[in-house]
């Protein structure tokens, strides 16, 4: 069972199915579900709509105006401090926390693929000792609750002089145990005859899971792809304990500090939401591309 | 700290049969691999093949061991020293303690126990409250998007779900503005004649505010009894009063982000349910709510157990919006174990005791954690349940 909630083929198809026996509710009764249903859609969708109206109004008119749908002077003055444009000089170093971001993510979802297929691939196919003892490790790591590893974090990376660099930000996020488990999965649903036929004509162990087999967990390689950029990208608390000064400062560090008041004065809500809405964009534009598989995960979690 | 990122570790309810698939098959073993051998022998030996196992698995075990268990190690030395964080805590330097770091925040009476009981009622309340309306909430959307007649499921199953792809530090920056005092929220409920609270200034304890407007307790001046005993530090009055308005911020923050997930592992165990199942039921003349109370929601007991251990798991580390909306004010009403740990250790430079908070938690979410599991087991070893 375990294994299936991984392959994308054995998923449910979310189409086909749902209750349909029960005949069609009368016409009143629809049309008061459908209202509901709107309503509800309503709140999850208007704090997303304010924020960007928000983004382009003035100070006060935010302040004045909360839930106003049109600025009453619209302005990009918010999205000009981020981007350095502003001649008031009061810039937020928007780009730097940009370029950090991205630069993290990417290395760290390139990491985290390679290393978790490679672990994956291990506890699923190769024979050694000490595999059984392993896989219980990595079960043991998913039940840690992350926020009990600030601390030991900070001591390791100090220990070791790595505290507040980028070695420091990017190496403990390289391997995740939940990936490695995802990728376990995979592999294992994969024939083993495919394996044993490249062993034939020769092929190394390397050469089997490089040129055979991550081709073919291409599936569950995007998903964890997704997933990976998805998670560092989203990442603060690690960071926030990993670093100290302000040019290792991501979207989300870099956010936080600007919303609990560390960049100059006032409310400032509209410069607030605008780099809210532009940190959040990145994973928006992927997640509206690749919905199936952050479905999946969700189901990999649940199929029991 | 969000539920997603804890959502494998459940399915260790199946791990005893995960590894069967893989497990160690000796060469020639079962399965049609299995077929008389005619071609060459495999190149690759047993000693090759345990060389390459080690060599793959190695980054995870040098990044796992060095971040992950040799933190914890040295962080449970740490816990038992007064450490400022400056000096090497190996070094002999930092005073060795012993079990003083535990016993100021559990028997010591004092600042530190004070403000531990403190941390531990508030996430109590946002648990009580975050995981059984998010779960309530995910089982409802997800009733309601599985329904085949509805049109525009795709884009409602979107919209739901979106909030919780996105970073819970921008989407605190939203709530704080919809919260102000003058923000959208209020200016909702003024529509309706409702004066809404300062949000995120006002510390009062919801329940004594709903028993103070029925006039059974007074919120300034509670009763001898709820003010004259104490446990831990704090008053039966401070431990009953309920989570405080600014605490209601974040849970409603929390229920909105994460009822998407959970909405759509209910989704995945409603499409499980057999059709076969309804149509019999529907022939027997079932109408729409015999068939939830009697089909669906026996099936999805099993997901049901998860979505609340997972929603357990995760309210109790809550940090990530504390962090932002709060910092634990006002009143130190919206201040968890997680945020005390670190503004302990971080904000106060007293990693030793920040180090316990830590352990305690650990333990606490360890043990919930085991007792959800434990009831799950007792639940789906029931005869009966649908395979």
């Amino acid at each position: 069972m375990t294994s299936k909630s991984v392959t994308a083929k054995s998923l449910p198809s979310v189409r086909s199915r749902g209750p349909a026996v029960l005949g069609r509710l009368p016409v009143p009764l629809r049309i008061l579900g459908y209202a509901g249903v709107a309503a509800v859609g309503l709140l999850y969708l208007m704090p997303f709509v304010i924020q960007l109206v928000t983004g382009f109004k003035t100070d006060p008119d935010a302040a004045a105006h909360p839930l106003g749908l049109i600025p009453i002077t619209p302005t990009t003055a918010a999205y000009q401090r981020l981007f350095g444009l502003s001649q008031a000089g009061d810039g937020v170093p928007f780009l730097r926390w940009l370029g950090n971001s991205a630069f993290i993510a990417v290395v760290v979802t390139a990491g985290r693929v390679l290393f978790d297929s490679m672990a994956g691939y291990a506890l699923a196919r190769l024979r050694f000792p000490g595999r059984a003892l392993l896989f219980g490790f990595i079960l043991a790591v998913m039940a840690v609750p992350g926020i009990a590893l600030l601390i030991p974090r900070f001591l390791v990376l100090n220990t070791f002089g790595i505290f507040d660099t980028y070695t420091g930000m990017i190496l403990p996020l390289l391997v995740d145990a939940a990936g490695i488990f995802i990728m376990k999965q995979f592999f294992e649903s994969i024939p083993r005859e495919v394996e044993e036929a490249a062993r034939v004509d020769g092929a190394g162990v390397f050469r089997i899971f490089w040129s055979v087999v991550l081709p073919m967990a291409r599936p569950a390689v995007i998903t964890l792809t997704i997933l990976s950029f998805q998670g560092s990208w989203n990442e603060f608390t690690h960071f926030l304990v990993a670093t100290q000064s302000s040019q290792y400062e991501t979207l989300t560090t870099g956010l936080a500090r600007l919303v609990s008041g560390g960049l100059g004065g006032g409310t400032q809500y509209p410069l607030k939401l605008a780099a809210a809405l532009l940190s959040t964009l990145p994973v928006a534009v992927l997640f509206f591309c690749f919905q199936r598989y952050f479905v999946q995960d969700a189901n990999a979690g649940a199929v029991k | 700290m969000s539920p997603r990122d804890t959502s494998p570790t459940v399915t260790g309810g199946s791990f005893r049969t995960a590894d069967s698939p893989g497990a160690p098959d000796a060469p020639g073993g079962p399965g049609p691999a299995a077929a008389p051998r005619t071609g060459p022998a495999p190149r690759v030996g047993r000693r090759t093949e345990g060389a390459w196992g080690w060599l793959f698995v190695s980054p995870m075990v040098i990044v796992l061991g060095l971040f992950l268990v040799l933190p914890t190690l040295m962080a449970l030395w740490v816990s038992l020293l007064h450490w400022n964080g400056q000096s090497n805590p190996f070094s002999g330097q930092a005073e060795f303690v012993g079990l003083d770091n535990y016993q100021a925040l559990l028997t010591r009476d004092g600042l530190d126990r004070t403000l531990f009981a403190t941390s531990l009622r508030n996430n109590f309340y946002y648990v009580l409250l975050t995981v059984p309306l998010q779960t309530v909430l995910a089982l409802a959307l997800a009733l309601i998007v599985n329904q085949r007649m509805l049109r525009g499921r795709g884009a409602l199953r979107t919209t739901f779900f979106f909030p919780s792809v996105t970073s819970s530090i921008a989407v605190s920056t939203i709530f704080l503005f919809l919260f102000q005092g003058s923000g959208a929220v209020n200016t909702l409920l003024s529509w309706i004649g409702v004066k809404g609270p300062n949000w995120f200034t006002d510390p009062r304890g919801i329940l004594s505010l709903l028993l103070g407007g029925l006039g059974v307790v007074h919120p300034d001046r509670p009763s001898g009894i709820l003010a004259g005993h104490s446990f831990m530090g704090l008053s039966w009055f401070e431990w009953l009063s309920g989570p405080s308005v600014a605490m209601c911020t974040i849970i409603v923050l929390s229920v909105w982000t994460t009822s998407g997930t959970f909405m759509l592992i209910f989704l995945a165990a409603l499409q499980g349910i057999p059709r076969e199942l309804e149509e019999s039921a529907a022939i027997e003349g079932a109408n729409r709510s015999q068939m939830l109370r009697h089909v669906t929601l026996p099936a999805l007991r099993p997901v049901l157990f998860l979505v609340l251990t997972l929603g357990l798991i995760g309210t109790w580390q809550v940090f990530d919006q504390v962090y932002v909306m709060s910092q634990g004010a006002p009143g130190n009403t919206t201040l968890t174990p997680a945020f005390l740990s670190y503004s302990t250790a971080f904000g106060d430079a007293d990693f030793g005791q920040g180090a316990a908070i830590a352990f305690l938690l650990l333990a606490l979410i360890l043990t919930m954690t085991g007792l959800q599991r434990y009831a799950l087991r007792e639940r789906t070893a029931r005869p009966g349940r649908k395979q």
